[in-house]
């Protein structure tokens, strides 16, 4: 499969975070008196932020792995079958 | 109830998540081009990938807001559901049985039983299990379409159509991969979503010991010794001491034992999840990874079910009460959405109800690529069109695909008309599931167990469980779906859960017991037919050349030690 699942997730978690925090930024503070006063739009967006990002970045690194991993396997023979078939007993 | 307002931004998250979603089945369509990448992910999947995904199937909205609504109903003794329920079941799954699932190259759990026994055994499991998850995603639909109906005051049809067509786009397009990617992706989002509640939550009510407090309270108003709500295991001596309603031996052997280990050993739920895995120590990890997140899941939605009842016992000082069904007793399934509303603004809102959304989606996407492999593999290849092409199976799948969801649909539309059917459909699928559980222990374990010995096993195991459940009599209930139809009534629980609990307790020795000598009177299937599909037959896979962290055995016991520990912490 040649989509790591980290660079979806770390850009929907960047756009998430980055919505939440501008719009906490740029919210009314009356709205977080259910909150307990804290800003949590702005202070979890921030988190949520760098989450997807240190996702993209690993997903960046994984993607071009898997691409060269298809690359070599087609110019090579047909990939090793690492433990997949169970060898019985006697054979 | 009044319903939430949601602001603009909230229903932009709401967007942003439908758009990925739906973007990674678009994205995943080209790589779909044989059934196996349909219904296995080829077997590609990376361990981490597929132990989240494991997780996540199971972490349908039913569970997020049920375990609340237990955390609330009965405090943190909901998590036996976890700590000795889940846990060490996963463990074994990891272990001691993935080398016969993996190793054997069945496609599904219904084909390894054809495997190991014989076609009559596949056909019932098939067609029950088929059965099941269909009505499971209608069951769960027809909860959300009520609950976000309650909560916002959207339409029943509205709620229900949406997330149903959301789930038939990503699962046609990109299969069980796009249904395993998207439950990663899924979990991520229910962790962000509820941390700030638990966060929150915790921060309002003074932290752990602020709520023990306040829940001593609540247990001294319901007539319970103060750590009623906040000990798991020191009130278990005796049924009537805990909210439960069970001691500890049928909670130890009904929920530990039979039931958590019936549904994460056999479930082909879960255990497809760790066959799309990309080898087999990836597939032995699969659950071993799950089991570290299952773990700390207690917190995230036992935590706020517990800070809701004790803020309703105190609703003086804080303005918070869960509301009342009609007939008085109080509503604990609304426990999350008015937690989330309470405490969430606009913008967290939104995170929160896409946390509850996604829970749901997994949940259903968990059940609708279970129900398109069994069919497909179990039920239309085995029985209706043999010998066709692996282009005609994958187009299959995608059928399948869309008439498992709309049947599922028509489940979700007739609990609206009759809510008794579905009560009677969950209680007879309880009955097939429980004795599961020991067929496959046998089966795996012992060679001499036969087909006609695990045929005979099921079914009496299933009329045990039926009739157990229909001489005995939770309290406080009416005759019928809660059990004593069979006119007497021998025995009196003092929970419907205790009821369930014993009722897997005989259901499972009661298949154990008849499969044995059964088995014992039949003939054996040949060693050699059974290489790879018994233990005493099959080598042991090596874990020589892993580092320590991949081998199954040391992340079995890690994961056995924190739950130990996470017990004796909580006791």
């Amino acid at each position: 499969m040649g989509l790591d699942i980290r660079l979806p997730i770390g850009l929907m978690f960047s756009l998430l975070g980055s919505v939440l925090a501008a719009f906490g930024l740029w919210s009314d503070r009356t709205i977080y008196a259910r909150s307990l006063g804290y800003n949590v739009n702005l202070w979890w967006g921030l988190v949520l932020l760098a989450f997807g990002l240190v996702f993209i970045y690993f997903g960046r690194r994984g993607t071009r792995a898997l691409r060269s991993a298809a690359h070599s396997a087609a110019m090579t023979s047909p990939a090793s079958v690492e433990e997949r078939t169970p060898v019985p007993h006697g054979q | 109830m009044n319903s939430i307002e949601l602001a603009g931004v909230d229903y932009a998250i709401l967007g942003i998540y439908f758009a990925f979603v739906v973007g990674i089945g678009v994205a995943l369509k080209r790589y779909m081009r044989s059934s196996t990448d349909f219904f296995l992910s080829g077997r590609t999947i990376p361990a981490w990938v597929a132990g989240l995904a494991f997780l996540s199937a199971n972490l349908g909205a039913q569970e997020v807001i049920g375990m609340a609504a237990s955390g609330a109903k009965y405090g943190i003794a909901t998590s036996h559901f976890y700590w000795i329920g889940a846990v060490p079941a996963m463990a074994f799954v990891g272990v001691f049985m993935m080398p016969f699932y993996y190793g054997s190259r069945a496609r599904s759990v219904p084909e390894y039983l054809r495997l190991r026994f014989d076609e009559k055994t596949r056909g019932f499991n098939a067609v029950s299990f088929a059965a099941m998850t269909v009505f499971s995603s209608g069951i769960s639909m027809y909860a959300m379409g009520l609950l976000l109906g309650a909560l916002l005051g959207w339409d029943f049809d509205f709620s229900v159509l949406v997330s149903a067509g959301i789930v038939l786009a990503y699962i046609y397009l990109g299969g069980l991969t796009s249904a395993i990617y998207n439950e990663v992706l899924q979990f991520f989002l229910i962790v962000g979503g509820f941390i700030p509640l638990v966060w929150l939550g915790l921060k309002d009510v003074g932290g752990w010991s602020g709520l023990t407090t306040r829940l001593a309270e609540t247990a001294r108003q319901a007539g319970f010794q103060p750590g009623a709500w906040t000990d798991s295991w020191a009130h278990m001596g005796s049924a009537s001491a805990n909210p439960m309603g069970i001691e500890w031996f049928g909670l130890a052997m009904g929920l530990g034992f039979v039931l958590s280990f019936g549904y994460w050993t056999t479930d082909f739920l879960v255990v497809q999840r760790a066959m799309a895995a990309n080898s087999m120590s990836a597939a032995r990890r699969t659950p071993l990874i799950a089991a570290f997140p299952k773990m700390l899941f207690p917190f995230l939605v036992i935590v706020p079910g517990m800070i809701a009842i004790a803020l309703t016992t105190h609703a003086g000082q804080s303005g918070f009460t869960l509301p009342a069904k009609p007939d008085g007793s109080t509503n604990y399934d609304m426990t999350i959405p008015l937690m989330l509303g309470h405490y969430f603004p606009p913008g967290l809102l939104g995170l929160g109800l896409t946390a509850l959304m996604a829970s749901f989606m997994s949940g259903m996407a968990g059940n609708v690529t279970a129900f398109n492999t069994v069919w497909t593999y179990d039920i239309y290849q085995a029985y209706i069109n043999r010998s066709a092409s692996d282009a005609h199976y994958l187009r299959m799948g995608r059928f399948a695909t869309v008439f498992g969801i709309g049947l599922s649909l028509l489940t979700a539309y007739a609990t609206t008309q009759f809510n008794n059917i579905m009560d009677m459909l969950q209680l007879v699928f309880a009955f097939v599931n429980a004795p599961l559980f020991a067929t496959f222990l046998l089966g795996m374990f012992w060679k001499r167990a036969s087909a006609h010995g695990a045929f005979a096993g099921l079914l009496g195991g299933t009329a045990a469980a039926a009739l157990h459940h229909g001489l005995t009599m939770p309290a406080a209930a009416a005759v019928g779906f809660k059990g004593g139809w069979l006119g007497t009534v021998v025995h009196g629980y003092p929970s419907e859960m205790a009821q369930n609990f014993w009722t897997a307790i005989f259901a499972w020795t009661t298949c154990f017991m008849v499969t044995i000598l059964v088995s014992l009177v039949t003939a054996p299937r040949p060693d050699r037919e059974l290489r790879g599909l018994v233990y005493s037959l099959t080598e042991r896979p090596r874990d020589t050349g892993l580092a320590w962290y991949r081998k199954p055995s040391a992340l079995a016991l890690t994961v056995l030690a924190l739950a130990l520990l996470l017990n004796v912490v909580f006791f």
